[in-house]
């Protein structure tokens, strides 16, 4: 069955953002990872049977507008607090994927009532207590995006086997925006575990059992930071479990949000 | 004219095989092959090259610096800069340059530059560059601002070195509660500032409204016609003639006793692709935010071997048929270099005259041979031709200091 998504510009920080939303239900609100998202996917299609989903592409990602005094992940976390204001959008399910795991866990900290549960997949954000997160600085943007999947025949599939230069530019924007907002302390922050604790609602930590971009033991972090979260390893999958195992995440989801 | 001798510092005593193995040269080719042992040996034959360069005549030595690899031991300019400060008497010493994005406290590189004038007695040059993308990452400093804190850095510097402190900094990459240097350049107001470039249209902009001269380095006769035609118009906009007190030009050129010689051993340019980088995997060369936008998709394209590098350069056989590399015996190189400044007529010259594994004995050669047969032949060509040095048309050192403008938008309101 064809979704029907709806797409805004809504104004956000001083730049037009990108905006498709689709479904009915309890909000919640996707955010991609830092390789940017493909327009559909069957997980953001499947996730609108049960929510009213939220799909912005961030700020100086995709096709949002580039606000050019931002300068940390946080004040991305803080525009899209805003953003929901504006929406007029409460008590969001966020869930955040790799890189946009970073960003929620940083909204649901900084407002705790305003956060009806948390999903973190593959999240950057905190320092690994073992391994370190995959330095994208020193590899191709194909070769970063290949490693955010454990069987490369799935990335074939979504991104062909010889990505098309118009996506190499698109990663290569979304790159510049991530060295803008995450280079040093690279991609994490060194305050964010010490704030988790105010966290009030219920927390899902995904993990892909072969996750090559964020180390586990960085979930592993979360799920005790968290006063109430419980990390789930999905077999078979990379870091990019929505694009892997869409079917399995969406079940998590549906499960831990009670509308499975 | 001002003529120059420059050497990468290349750090030759390394397995090459190993570099091949690995794929990279550059940046996270393990250090574990460099030899300090070798490293003091070759620090001490640059300084025996940089004394013979100055006795046999040439009016400037360059320096520059590079990080993380083979083709150029200099991780510091201002540490030979120092060191030529106190052994030469007569040559200017020119940074081509100091990295500006790469200073976390560009009041210390004032500073340390001021304090190579004095020491000098005001024969400082001091250059300024963008550093390389893998420079970048080397120093772990943030691309994506690359430009914004080369200017920042620049202005800053500027202000130290002219206006008195104390005085705050509020910037956007860098602030100071304090600017108050207690070293400052000997000369007045400041010392000369060249910028060299390679393929930013931008720098030559940036360079051609500050009134600094551009060092071209080592680009084709084409390219640097068109940078000198694009300088010389913004120059026009701004409200100074360009020409060739503005132009500055860096060649291959090695001279030997014969030019068999001299040909075999000028291979050695192409001693790590004959690049500033060495051999990089492209996507160190350029990380994202470091080119201009504009350059985005050739550089994504090029970085997944899709296109060819925006930096490619042709053989060692067309770059000595076309003059890119000039190699010979002094007769040779005089008449080579001839026709190669006759169509660029630089005011400033750079000869970048050894490479790779050529041995001391043979730099030692192409310097000696240099002064005694080369740069009195050039000199000539350069009196002919009427290529006049920044110091010998006595330009003013930079915009700010400028009281001969005619802006053409002005004269045209006039």
């Amino acid at each position: 069955m064809a979704v029907a998504w709806t797409r805004t510009q809504p104004q956000a920080g001083g730049v037009a953002l990108r905006l498709d939303r689709a479904g009915s239900g309890p909000p919640l609100l996707v955010l991609h990872h830092d390789i940017g998202s493909l327009e559909r996917l069957p997980a953001y299609d499947a996730l609108s049977q049960h929510f009213d989903v939220l799909l912005p592409q961030h700020p100086g990602y995709g096709h949002s507008e580039r606000p050019e005094w931002m300068r940390s992940v946080r004040d991305l976390a803080v525009l899209y607090r805003g953003l929901l204001a504006d929406l007029g959008v409460g008590r969001p399910i966020l869930l955040g994927l790799g890189f946009g795991g970073w960003i929620s866990a940083e909204m649901a900290t900084m407002a705790p009532r305003d956060t009806e549960r948390l999903v973190l997949v593959g999240a950057m954000g905190i320092k690994p207590p073992a391994g370190d997160i995959l330095d994208q600085a020193l590899v191709s943007h194909i070769d970063y995006a290949r490693a955010g999947f454990h069987d490369g025949a799935a990335f074939d599939a979504l991104y062909g086997a010889e990505p098309s230069t118009d996506q190499l530019v698109e990663w290569d924007l979304c790159r510049e925006m991530n060295f803008r907002i995450a280079w040093k302390p690279y991609m994490y922050s060194a305050t964010l575990p010490h704030l988790l604790g105010a966290m009030r609602a219920p927390a899902l930590v995904v993990w892909g059992e072969h996750d090559a971009v964020v180390p586990r033991s960085a979930g592993e972090v979360y799920a005790a930071r968290l006063p109430d979260a419980r990390l789930e390893v999905v077999a078979a999958s990379g870091h990019c479990v929505e694009m892997e195992r869409p079917a399995e995440l969406v079940r998590l989801v549906t499960t831990f949000c009670n509308r499975g | 004219m001002h003529i120059m001798y420059f050497t990468e510092q290349p750090m030759s005593a390394y397995p090459a095989e190993e570099g091949l193995k690995f794929g990279a040269t550059a940046l996270m080719f393990p250090n574990r092959f460099f030899d300090p042992v070798a490293g003091s040996r070759l620090y001490n034959e640059f300084i025996e090259q940089y004394k013979l360069a100055e006795a046999v005549g040439f009016d400037g030595i360059m320096l520059n610096e590079h990080h993380n690899a083979p083709f150029c031991m200099q991780a510091k300019a201002n540490i030979f800069a120092s060191i030529l400060a106190a052994i030469t008497e007569r040559v200017k010493i020119v940074i081509l340059g100091n990295p500006l994005p790469l200073a976390e406290n560009p009041v210390r590189l004032a500073e340390e530059l001021a304090m190579i004038d004095m020491i000098s007695k005001g024969r400082l040059v001091s250059g300024f560059v963008r550093g390389g993308g893998q420079e970048q990452l080397a120093a772990g400093v943030n691309p994506a601002y690359n430009r914004e804190r080369f200017e920042e850095a620049h202005d800053l510097i500027i202000r130290a070195w002219t206006q008195e402190g104390p005085f705050r900094w509020e910037g956007t990459h860098y602030q100071h509660r304090v600017v108050n240097p207690w070293a400052v350049p000997l000369q007045k107001p400041h010392p000369r500032v060249w910028i060299p470039g390679v393929i930013s249209k931008e720098t030559v902009l940036w360079a051609a409204r500050h009134r600094y001269p551009y060092i071209a380095l080592n680009t084709t006769v084409e390219q640097t016609l068109r940078i000198w035609e694009l300088y010389d118009r913004t120059a026009e906009d701004v409200g100074f003639r360009g020409g060739p007190e503005y132009h500055g030009y860096l060649k291959q050129v090695h001279v030997g006793e014969t030019d068999e010689k001299a040909i075999e051993n000028a291979r050695q340019f192409t001693w790590m692709q004959g690049e500033f980088t060495g051999l990089a995997h492209p996507v160190w060369s350029t990380p994202a935010g470091y080119s201009s936008p504009e350059n985005r998709r050739g550089f994504v394209e090029f970085s997944t071997g899709r296109g060819s590098s925006p930096r490619r350069r042709p053989t060692f056989e067309e770059q000595l048929e076309n003059n890119m590399i000039i190699a010979g015996r002094p007769e040779t190189v005089i008449r080579k270099l001839r026709e190669v400044i006759t169509a660029t007529r630089p005011g400033i010259l750079s000869l970048w005259a050894n490479d790779g594994f050529m041995s001391q004995a043979d730099s030692m050669t192409c310097i000696r041979l240099m002064g005694q047969e080369v740069l009195p032949a050039i000199r000539e060509t350069a009196k002919e031709l009427d290529l006049k040095s920044p110091f010998e048309a006595e330009t003013p050192v930079g915009i700010g200091f400028s009281d001969d403008l005619a802006p053409r938008a002005a004269a045209a309101a006039e």
